[in-house]
């Protein structure tokens, strides 16, 4: 499958997509003008994936700050990976990762593990 | 509203001066009137970042400002609309002013909006003003879960997500323009914690 392996910039994250190295990651931080014409081939390739996922899909978040319009973006991606988990065929879990005193990023972290149902292991660093 | 006109000369040296001294005594950090646009949202917020950062304050404080200095210029760029149109002027223009006090951090936005959107954003700024934080996390919850994006790229989340991270009330204010637009003020307090 196609790797999507994008670099951060200062107003876009980091994002690895690699089924081969069973590797999933957010980090950075997310304010595009544009959030569809960032987000959009993510969301693709989750659906792309999702026709043939790994065994066990675990996804690391490691945001530092995103806008609200990023928030939708995110919420989108993790409704995907709540449909491939209810689909049976992976196991999905996600490692949302925060700051330890950043109280607000934690809160997003807990409001996403609210909305999905998908476990979420909360990291602070 | 009637501008003052200003002529360039000893009066135009003196509103300046004056100019400054109110921004002194207002303790107003930036004032900037014009487009708003993704590269001036950037170039302001990493100022804010570089100034807070000589500070003292909280890096939850920091984070909060931040925050609502993102979303009020992507407010100003995305829903700004033309005086005398009233439709939608993208990137838009407005008025960003960040100050300070003793307690909090004062983000301040003006921009024109179409007479028609008032009933709808007085509507939501009061809904988000008259619930406590519990049921904004509840509303929050709600909205990004129905909202899709509009093709403005905006989420419906921003007047939602200020009022949740700073527990503060919004003041607005809605100044008649024209027959069409009026200028809208969106004043944002930032606590330091």
């Amino acid at each position: 499958m196609e790797i999507i392996s994008i670099e951060a910039t200062d107003e876009t994250p980091a994002v690895t997509l690699d089924a081969s190295s069973n590797t999933f990651d957010f980090s950075g931080k997310s304010l595009p003008e544009d959030v569809s014409t960032f987000y959009n081939p993510i969301l693709d390739w989750f659906d792309s994936y999702s026709l043939n996922p790994n065994e066990t899909t675990v996804v690391d978040f490691k945001l530092t700050y995103f806008n609200t319009a990023s928030s939708k973006c995110i919420l989108d991606i993790l409704m995907k990976l709540e449909e491939i988990s209810e689909e049976g065929n992976s196991a999905v879990t996600i490692n949302w990762h925060y700051q330890e005193d950043d109280e607000d990023m934690e809160e997003a972290g807990e409001e996403y593990a609210d909305i999905v149902d998908i476990p979420f292991e909360m990291m602070p660093y | 509203m009637s501008a003052t006109e200003i002529k360039v000369g000893t009066n135009y040296m003196q509103f300046i001066y004056k100019f400054h001294e109110t921004m002194e005594q207002q303790k107003l950090q930036l004032v900037y009137n014009g487009e708003v646009n993704q590269s001036i949202t950037k170039a302001f917020v990493s100022l804010a970042e570089k100034n807070l950062d000589e500070t003292n304050e909280s890096l939850t404080t920091k984070r909060r400002v931040y925050h609502v200095m993102v979303e009020c210029l992507q407010n100003i760029c995305k829903h700004a609309d033309d005086p005398v149109t009233g439709e939608p002027d993208i990137p838009g223009s407005g008025i960003f002013v960040v100050g300070y006090n003793e307690n909090a951090y004062i983000v301040t936005t003006g921009n024109i909006v179409s007479n028609e959107r008032i009933e709808g954003l007085t509507h939501l700024l009061e809904r988000v003003n008259h619930l406590d934080r519990d049921e904004l996390k509840k509303l929050y919850k709600e909205q990004i879960k129905q909202s899709r994006l509009s093709d403005k790229g905006g989420a419906g989340l921003g007047f939602i997500d200020i009022a949740k991270k700073t527990g503060n009330k919004l003041i607005y204010h809605f100044e008649p323009v024209n027959d069409v637009s009026s200028f809208f003020i969106l004043k944002t307090k930032i606590s330091k914690s």
